[in-house]
């Protein structure tokens, strides 16, 4: 079938019946089960445990305490290796711990025979604490005596601060404020946004298992980077990366939560300490939500200052991220947002840049779809509809005037635009949502209507696609032919939901003209065996994984023409590959089968010739990157006396580039767009603001939407070609998510004229504001 | 990881209350939804269970020979939604009941459930309070009846003995014969959610449909129980249909209740929701009497 195609998910089958199977299903039947004791305080030290009444308790086999384990910290981020001290992550993470950084921390592991009787014993273990302050923000942690870390004495986990003059940032050191002087310029006062902490309510919680399989550790685990928690477990227990053997099975949703080491060293530890014998750990929902990663909490300070007509003059920002109790990805993404808040529009005198990171006392903030470009997105694009509104400008002319176009150069990395779709995403909205002329509608509608209001609103967002040059992109592949002309292909990246499994078969038959369903894509990736690969995050998955499938496909494609060449006595230049078969591109007469020339090569007998079993193998690295552009229109109505909003439609136009798989793209559209109508409208994490202690780590409390909460949504593409991909294609998995905060909250401003600054704006702000405002009386 | 000690099954009423006035600390169980959650959050520990669902004569609705509607407790929502008796004549209980949590959980939680539990937010409650429903329970003791009115205490908090079960809800005719009623839900999302502020309001009106006859005001959260707004009932017993009546009842029933600042809703939300609810709602209950609103 092959590319531009909406072939069919090749796991398909087995999700929707069920036959996939995931960590907890392949859980032995003997294992052990861990229970955590989590810490009832955000902030201090655990000064003793008394394991003597757990010990005692029902088929308890072990209780491990945070003293009773290895002494040094390691890395839980899931980024490739940095082999330059200066960007290598930050070892801040023992495996249990005695110094408490956030209400909920890993004090002690009990391991029982089954689930409730872990569960029960670890009820039984008490735990006195010396108790600190929770610091809960970066204003109460930067610069607190308190030192939440040694390595950070001043609890500020990162700094990036630059100025940027002719396309060109000059890097310096900024003190930490809070004021709304940016850089301390009265001149350069900002409007403050807040964003709160999120978590990605992925189906699948997280779970593992682990057990010796001779000196070798064999950890089960639903982790998006599984070469990477393979290194980080085994730094965790200083072992050497070879004695670990990480297997990833079907992935039940990640988005950037799996991207991190979180409970695998701790498994892989207990299996150590108990001969072997397979430990397993699932966390609850109540414990996916706080103990595994969240969203950054940003507060944002942000000024956008044009000349008359228009053109920005000058751009100025801070950001103070928060970055919870452990370091994970905190300065990687703090650095990315403010970067990419000097990408998409480009002020003509002076740029400047601040950000910090803090580490507080709540939950790990770290990668989640979009990696600090929700936050800086929603603030940015907030702020040019405001801009606009204040001088009487159309908000889509005004973005038009300053946003950067095809050959701009990327100040930070240097990389130039080559594929630009982002201006036709534009016009594309504005038909399809009938801009102007429903915008002058609602206007009037709304000159008369008082409880009802009616509003349309957009946003837009480009968003750069691969790490390269911080970090590296590379990828490997590799394809094992068999004899009748199917093959398997092996990749290190992984499949999480996504669909990334059908794109590479897709990749993979394009070239090889070998039907998908006689390709296996290998959706388990156990380390011993997989080819290496950074992990699935960046969306990077069909952009830079999908060069490694095309690279190993090309080889294998030319190894099959050389041998049919040599086989048939044909010149390999006039060889090409059509429908599994060998044909003469002169003539189109088939010279062999594909199958023909696999058997042959691997089973030939004459009693001397060597055979060959046909396989190739590529690692990818690209040295290049792109922007993703997207808008998003919304079409909605306010309830005003009861702060409710009622989404009436969403338009999404993308350009991801060339689409590898239509149809997949477009369900990737709707996921990551509900998922930013969440953010816009009612996700939050909770904490009690006294003690730190999680207020709604729930489904009931913590609002996703349902299926009922959906509006229509309509999908749409710009398809460009970009050369840096693969064939033509850009990312497409965290994009979406990013234009619907600000696109709501623009369609908020439409219908009542009333801006909000913080999000989600749940009924309960949308009344406090409209009081406020005077639109609903007493 | 559920801490169950028993789990037997009733198939009878006697036999249910026989083994609740034996066993102490015996829980009566129909759908499981609520209990199986506190099990899991292990506020109810090392718990033994009665099943009482597969009990025949609470699983019914029907008309008493009074014109009453007679609801039996273990009757899931599903069901009851789909009742032509309930839809008929009470079709706000319907309603209410068919935004209760998601489809799944509404084909096993139950109204005896939703009411014993004794959740300020229960959505079948607050309708149940404006239709002024009665309440059977039985102990090996005896039976008594009470009006739900009086049957909520505290939040989680019932006046029922653990030894009694709940075994019949009663709707007098009186409620529902030529009235009209609605009940608003005020959640943050259209499904698989718990009320942030629900209001019920059943009313009667006057033959040539201009004036208020009865009016019932309920509230859930509002108030540590359901409640009702019986001094605004008063006040708006007689008025005449137009902008003055509505007025009166969004600017008193505030008065009659306790709302409460959380981290769950703000007390300056919940006054507004409390005062749009009851308009909104009570327009909607005149409407659905033959009633007119502008």
């Amino acid at each position: 079938m092959g590319i531009r195609q909406n072939a069919k998910r090749v796991d398909a089958f087995q999700k929707v019946t069920g036959e996939a199977k995931y960590v907890e299903d392949l859980i032995p039947r003997d294992a052990l089960y861990v229970k955590i004791v989590h810490s009832t305080i955000a902030n201090g030290f655990v000064k003793s445990i008394d394991t003597s009444e757990a010990e005692k308790a029902p088929g308890v086999e072990m209780v491990l305490t945070c003293f009773d384990v290895p002494k040094h910290c390691y890395i839980t981020a899931g980024h490739p290796l940095s082999l330059d001290p200066a960007h290598e992550d930050v070892k801040d993470k023992h495996i249990l711990t005695s110094h408490v950084r956030y209400y909920g921390d890993d004090v002690a592991a009990v391991v029982a025979d089954t689930p409730l009787h872990a569960q029960l014993a670890a009820e039984l273990v008490r735990v006195e604490y010396e108790e600190h302050k929770p610091l809960l923000t970066p204003g109460d942690a930067i610069n607190a005596p308190d030192v939440l870390h040694d390595i950070r004495p001043n609890n500020e986990l990162s700094r990036m601060d630059f100025t940027i003059k002719d396309g060109k940032p000059t890097f310096g050191t900024a003190e930490f404020s809070t004021a709304p002087e940016i850089a301390g310029r009265a001149d350069l006062v900002g409007e403050q946004f807040h964003t709160p902490p999120v978590n990605a309510v992925h189906l699948e919680n997280h779970s593992c298992f682990a057990y010796m399989d001779g000196r070798k550790i064999v950890v089960y685990t639903c982790n998006q980077a599984p070469h990477t928690v393979r290194r980080n477990t085994a730094n965790a227990l200083g072992i050497p990366v070879g004695d670990v053997r990480v297997v990833k099975p079907y992935l039940g949703g990640g988005f950037g939560n799996k991207q991190d080491t979180v409970y695998e060293p701790l498994v892989a530890l207990l299996t150590q300490r108990l001969g072997g014998r397979c430990v397993a750990h699932i966390c609850t929902r109540e414990e996916t939500f706080i103990n595994t990663r969240t969203r950054h909490a940003f507060d944002m300070n942000i000024v956008s200052q044009p000349d008359k007509d228009g053109k920005l003059l000058k751009k100025a920002v801070r950001i103070n991220s928060n970055g919870g109790s452990y370091a994970a990805h905190g300065h990687a993404i703090t650095a990315f947002a403010v970067t990419t808040y000097f990408q998409t529009y480009i002020a003509q005198d002076e740029q400047i840049g601040e950000s910090s990171c803090a580490y507080t006392n709540l939950p790990t903030a770290a990668a989640m779809r979009g990696y600090g470009i929700p936050q800086i997105v929603y603030a940015m694009e907030c702020q040019m509809d405001d801009v606009a509104r204040e001088h009487g400008w159309d908000p889509i002319e005004f973005r038009r005037k300053n946003m950067h176009r095809e050959g701009f150069v990327d100040p930070f990395s240097g990389f130039v635009v080559k594929s630009f779709g982002l201006d036709d995403c534009i016009q594309k909205g504005c038909e399809l949502s009938n801009w102007k002329q429903k915008r002058a509608e609602y206007d009037a509608f709304n000159k008369t209507s008082k409880d009802l209001k009616k509003g349309l609103g957009m946003g837009l967002f480009a968003y750069k696609i691969s790490v390269w040059p911080l970090s590296i992109e590379n990828a490997a592949c590799r394809i094992i032919m068999n004899e009748d002309g199917t093959a398997q292909i092996h990749i290190g990246a992984i499949e999480l939901g996504q669909g990334a499994d059908t794109a590479w078969a897709q990749i993979a038959s394009e070239i090889l003209t070998i039907p998908e369903n006689r390709l296996t894509v290998i959706s388990t990736q156990d380390t011993d065996i997989a080819p290496y690969d950074n992990g699935a995050y960046a969306s990077r998955q069909t952009y830079v994984c999908g060069g490694a499938v095309r690279k190993a496909a090309e080889q294998m494609r030319d190894k099959l023409l050389d041998r049919a060449s040599k086989l048939k006595n044909v010149p390999a230049d006039d060889l090409c590959l059509d429908s599994e078969k060998i044909v003469t591109k002169s003539t189109g007469a088939t010279v062999a089968s594909i199958a023909e020339i696999c058997a042959h090569y691997n089973f030939f007998n004459d009693g001397f010739t060597d055979t060959e079993h046909l396989t190739s193998e590529a690692t990818y690295t690209l040295h290049d990157a792109s922007f993703a552009y997207g808008v998003s229109f919304v079409d909605l109505e306010v309830d005003v006396p009861l702060g409710k909003v009622n989404l009436k439609k969403v338009w999404a136009v993308h350009d991801s580039g060339t689409l590898i798989n239509p149809q997949l793209a477009e369900a990737q559209v709707h996921g990551g767009l509900v998922m930013g109508l969440g953010y816009a409208l009612s996700e939050q994490m909770l904490f009690d603001p006294k003690t730190g202690k999680p207020l709604n780590n729930n489904l009931l409390d913590y609002k996703i939407p349902t299926a009922m909460d959906v509006p229509e949504i309509e999908v749409h593409f710009i398809e460009t070609y970009e050369p840096s991909g693969p064939f033509g294609n850009k990312g497409l998995a965290e994009p979406p998510i990013l234009a619907q905060a600000p696109a709501v909250r623009n369609a908020i401003l439409h219908a009542t004229g009333v801006p909000l600054y913080e999000i989600p704006m749940t009924p309960q702000r949308l009344v406090h504001a409209f009081r406020a405002a005077g639109l609903i009386e007493d | 990881m559920y801490d169950i000690r028993e789990s037997l099954t009733a198939h009878t009423v006697e036999e249910a209350l026989s083994l609740l006035s034996t066993h102490e600390g015996m829980i009566p169980a129909a759908g499981g939804t609520d209990i199986l959650i506190k099990v899991r959050e292990r506020k109810l520990k090392a718990v033994s269970l009665v099943s009482i669902l597969g009990i025949p004569e609470l699983n019914t609705i029907s008309m008493g020979e009074d014109g009453s509607i007679c609801i039996g407790p273990v009757c899931c929502f599903t069901r009851i939604t789909e009742d032509p008796l309930i839809m008929e004549n009470v079709p706000m209980l319907g309603e209410a009941c068919r935004q209760i949590g998601s489809p799944q959980i509404r084909n096993v939680a139950t109204i005896g459930g939703n009411i014993c539990n004794g959740a300020v937010s229960a959505d079948s409650v607050t309708p149940l309070y404006a239709l002024d429903a009665i309440l059977t329970l039985r102990s090996v003791k005896g039976e008594r009846c009470i009006p739900i009115r009086e049957f909520h205490t505290g939040p989680g908090k019932t006046v029922r003995n653990p030894d009694e079960l709940l075994t019949m809800i009663r709707i007098p005719k009186e409620s529902f014969a030529k009235h009209g009623s609605c009940y608003i839900k005020f959640g943050q999302r259209k499904a698989m959610e718990i009320a942030t502020l629900g209001c019920a309001v059943n009313v009667s009106l006057s033959e040539d449909k201009t004036k208020i006859c009865s009016a019932a005001i309920a509230y859930g959260v509002a108030a540590p129980t359901p409640v009702r707004c019986t001094e605004t009932e008063t006040l708006l017993t007689g008025m005449t249909i137009g902008p003055e009546l509505f007025k009166t009842a969004r600017e008193h029933v505030t008065a009659e209740l306790q709302p409460r600042d959380s981290w769950r809703a703000s007390k300056e939300l919940r006054i507004q929701l409390i005062k749009e609810l009851v308009v909104r709602a009570l327009k909607s209950a005149v409407i659905r009497a033959g009633g007119e609103v502008d």
